[in-house]
């Protein structure tokens, strides 16, 4: 009998954002937090393969790299380090928002987020429409003329297989942190719920730290 | 959930408050949404044994196109595509997802006692992506096919026409569907093993899908990447793999495989998980090594990341870095071999029970004590040199991949149906199919160890005459596996002619899925379930399998 009535009162208690499978929120937490670390691990390891890549073509073309990289410009690639880096403290900042139950600035850390990521993308645009114009392409899409060093097109392979997986996960991390923002409004989330918010930081802090990676490695070849 | 909790806590067998998983909800719309661990098992087993069977026709068509040293039914543009089907439906749609998407999803939760994965809506997301990978797999037959083999080889996979491209982002997709159940199962083994149940309570199957988990989520990115960059190569020329622009076709090769052979420990782990639960119960003893094998299983996950260049000795690679990678595959035996004396050890002295799961048992451990010892000869550098490219090694890795991963899926399926569905097939029949597979199996392969010693080259339409005798007896042997197959499928499904719920625990497992009812309910046990003993524990006086004590 005395298991019945437990099982009754946890009932009661039932957080209303605790899914069936888990005994209570802690478990959730943790099991949630660890998902997204593996999640994390293989984000590492997919980037890996295009970072050994690089690596391995820099290493067999050198100055040709060296040569590409000059059509970058490195005042856009360091503004838009500057705008991640930033987005990085909103989203932390967000986190402890939730942590502390302070709706109004969490919303308000988010949307700051989110603009840095939407500049991000816009300097990213216009840096892009630079290189189509020059024809500054990967593969046999490269048209520029009065090249002195052969063989830049590997460099922008790369340049845009990378940037662009890379902006493919700003975008990703963009749609979550709406996703956040719209569960802000309606209040799902406070220092007993903030899981979500933690872990959508996690994932944007990743897709941060490869850009740090990506920066000096396409802007700032010496 | 709170009707079936408020009740009694005496144990599944007896309380029916929820109806079992298969009826309760009911129609198919409840299946195709539903975030259940169990039903998504048994959508993976069906799906798999659709495709198995498809891949299983284009292995028939292969046999039978070598009954002639010529041209029998097909052209050779046919034969390079039909070899590139069957490989790359049998690899990706089947012997990958087959034990972690079938077995795994269904078992793993119940044997840990827990009420389902950690993710639940992403486990029904892993489905839906094997789904989505697989019609593009086959939509590359709308395509003029695939004629690359499945490995997808530089410079050839960037030239050839036909559904490359498709088939090569199917891959991808198919990955990510292998990455979700990783993260699950991994998660899973983490955080959600019943109160009491330390590491090494586990059942053994829990640490041999844990270790796959592991290669799924640290190798298939990789693999996601490259396949990507091939993509690119084929549709933009981006240069990293053909020679031609600047790239090195052989690092596709480093960077297909630095995935590829992980992946055949993803087929292999699962396998050896299924062989850890069954040999034991059949046994009747307590598993012989359990720390062994629970730490063999991660040291192969681990070690077989550092032996991928071995299916590249002569690709052109340094003899130094050779040298280390035949050492590398030398070294993976080790644990493998600790896995098999272990079961055999628990065997000895045992009360065995020749049933139709113990009988695919032990036709496991001669295939795969075959299939790794002749690994040994393809990881020696200088016999390498002979047999690579060779039917020697389509032998040996049939024994790996189709002989241990088949069979011990067969194994395990046929120890949990009546789990599943609470149903019992008809056992002799059960046994016949058992001994019509490993005939049937062998008969095929062995010849083609045969011809591969005497060079007959793999992937050939045509051959010389001298090797009809044995590829003629190698087409029998698919015959006779074909057959065997069949009668394995029909005898399950006759099962489903016989009353539901008469078999709660047929074989006397101890572990805790053998706790609940069969088939269990919707959330597995009524209340939590907490192990009162190993999972192995059959000494002479029996303890109780479980009791159920809800703890909130």
């Amino acid at each position: 009998m005395s298991q019945a009535t437990t099982t009754v009162q946890a009932e009661h208690e039932h957080p209303p954002f605790l899914q069936h499978h888990f005994t209570g929120m802690q478990q959730q937490f943790d099991a949630t937090k660890l998902g997204m670390w593996l999640f994390l691990v293989t984000e590492v390891l997919l980037f890996g393969g295009l970072f050994v890549g690089y690596g391995i073509m820099r290493a067999k073309h050198p100055e040709a790299f060296m040569a590409a990289h000059h059509h970058l410009n490195r005042t856009m690639g360091a503004l838009n380090t500057i705008v991640l880096l930033v987005s990085s403290f909103t989203m932390v900042m967000g986190v402890w928002a939730a942590q502390t139950s302070r709706k109004r600035l969490l919303i308000l850390f988010l949307v700051l987020t989110l603009l840095c990521a939407g500049t991000f993308l816009g300097v990213k645009f216009f840096e892009y429409q630079h290189k189509f114009e020059e024809g500054l392409l990967p593969g046999n899409f490269y048209t520029h003329q009065g090249d002195t060093v052969p063989g830049q097109f590997m460099f922008f392979s790369f340049y845009f297989m990378m940037t662009g997986l890379h902006g493919f996960h700003v975008v990703g991390g963009m749609c979550a942190i709406t996703w956040l923002l719209i569960r802000a409004i309606r209040g799902d989330f406070s220092a007993s719920y903030y899981g979500p918010v933690d872990l959508v930081g996690l994932y944007w802090h990743l897709v941060d730290l490869i850009w740090i990676y990506l920066f000096p490695l396409m802007y700032l070849i010496s | 959930m709170a009707d079936a909790h408020t009740l009694t806590g005496t144990g599944g067998a007896t309380a029916h408050a929820h109806g079992d998983y298969l009826d309760d909800p009911k129609g198919i719309k409840s299946w195709l949404t539903t975030v259940d661990h169990k039903r998504i098992g048994i959508m993976y087993l069906w799906s798999i044994t659709f495709f198995m069977i498809v891949g299983g026709l284009f292995a028939m068509l292969i046999r039978i196109e070598h009954l002639t040293p010529a041209k029998t039914i097909m052209d050779a543009e046919m034969y390079n595509r039909v070899f590139t089907l069957h490989g790359a439906i049998m690899v990706f749609l089947v012997i990958i997802p087959a034990i972690p998407g079938s077995l795994g999803n269904f078992a793993l939760p119940l044997l840990l006692g827990a009420k389902d994965v950690a993710f639940p809506r992403i486990n029904l997301m892993s489905l839906y992506l094997y789904w989505i990978g697989a019609l593009m797999a086959l939509g590359t037959l709308f395509m003029g096919g695939v004629d690359t083999g499945w490995t997808f080889y530089t410079p050839y996979s960037t030239t050839t026409g036909g559904g490359v491209t498709l088939m090569v982002f199917a891959a991808f997709v198919l990955g990510f569907s292998s990455i979700f159940t990783g993260v699950n199962f991994i998660a899973t083994v983490h955080k959600l093993r019943a109160p009491g149940m330390g590491w090494f309570e586990m059942p053994l199957f829990c640490w041999g899908m844990y270790s796959t988990a592991l290669i799924q989520i640290l190798a298939t990115p990789v693999l996601g990447i490259t396949l990507l960059l091939l993509a690119m190569e084929r549709l933009f020329h981006i240069g990293i793999f053909d020679a031609q622009l600047g790239g090195d076709p052989v690092l596709f090769q480093h960077f297909f495989w630095f995935y590829s052979h992980p992946a055949v420990y993803i087929m292999i782990l699962p396998a050896m998980a299924v062989m850890s639960e069954v040999i034991p119960v059949f046994s009747k003893k307590t598993i012989f090594g359990y720390k062994a094998i629970a730490f063999s299983s991660v040291a192969i996950a681990l070690v077989g990341f550092f032996v991928w260049a071995h299916h590249m000795f002569v690709a052109g690679m340094s003899v130094y870095a050779g040298a280390i990678f035949s050492f590398l595959t030398f070294f993976i035996a080790i644990p493998s071999a600790i896995k098999v004396f272990n079961w055999i050890a628990t065997m000895w002295q045992g009360s065995i029970e020749l049933k139709t799961p113990m009988l695919y048992a032990i036709s496991f451990l001669l295939l795969f004590t075959i299939g790794g010892l002749t690994g040994m000869f393809l990881a020696s550098l200088s016999t390498d040199v002979h047999l690579h490219d060779t039917y020697f090694v389509v032998a040996h890795f049939h024994y790996v991949m189709a002989g241990s991963n088949l069979i011990a899926l067969l194994a395990g399926l046929h120890y949990w149906w009546p789990k599943m569905f609470g149903r019992m097939y008809d056992e002799s029949l059960g046994r016949i199919g058992a001994v019509l597979v490993f005939i049937g199996f062998n008969a095929t392969f062995l010849p083609q160890f045969v011809m591969g010693s005497r060079g007959m080259p793999r992937r050939y339409f045509n051959y010389l005459p001298q090797f009809q005798a044995l590829h003629v007896a190698s087409t029998i042997g698919a015959v006779i596996l074909a057959v065997g197959l069949f009668l394995t499928l029909a005898n399950l499904l006759a099962s489903f002619r016989r009353p539901k719920g008469m078999v709660d625990n047929p074989w006397g497992g101890k572990t805790l899925e053998w706790a609940t009812s069969s088939p269990p309910t919707t959330h597995n046990f009524e209340g939590q379930p907490v192990p009162l003993h190993g999972p192995y524990d059959y000494r002479p006086v029996p303890a109780p399998i479980g009791s159920e004590v809800h703890t909130g």
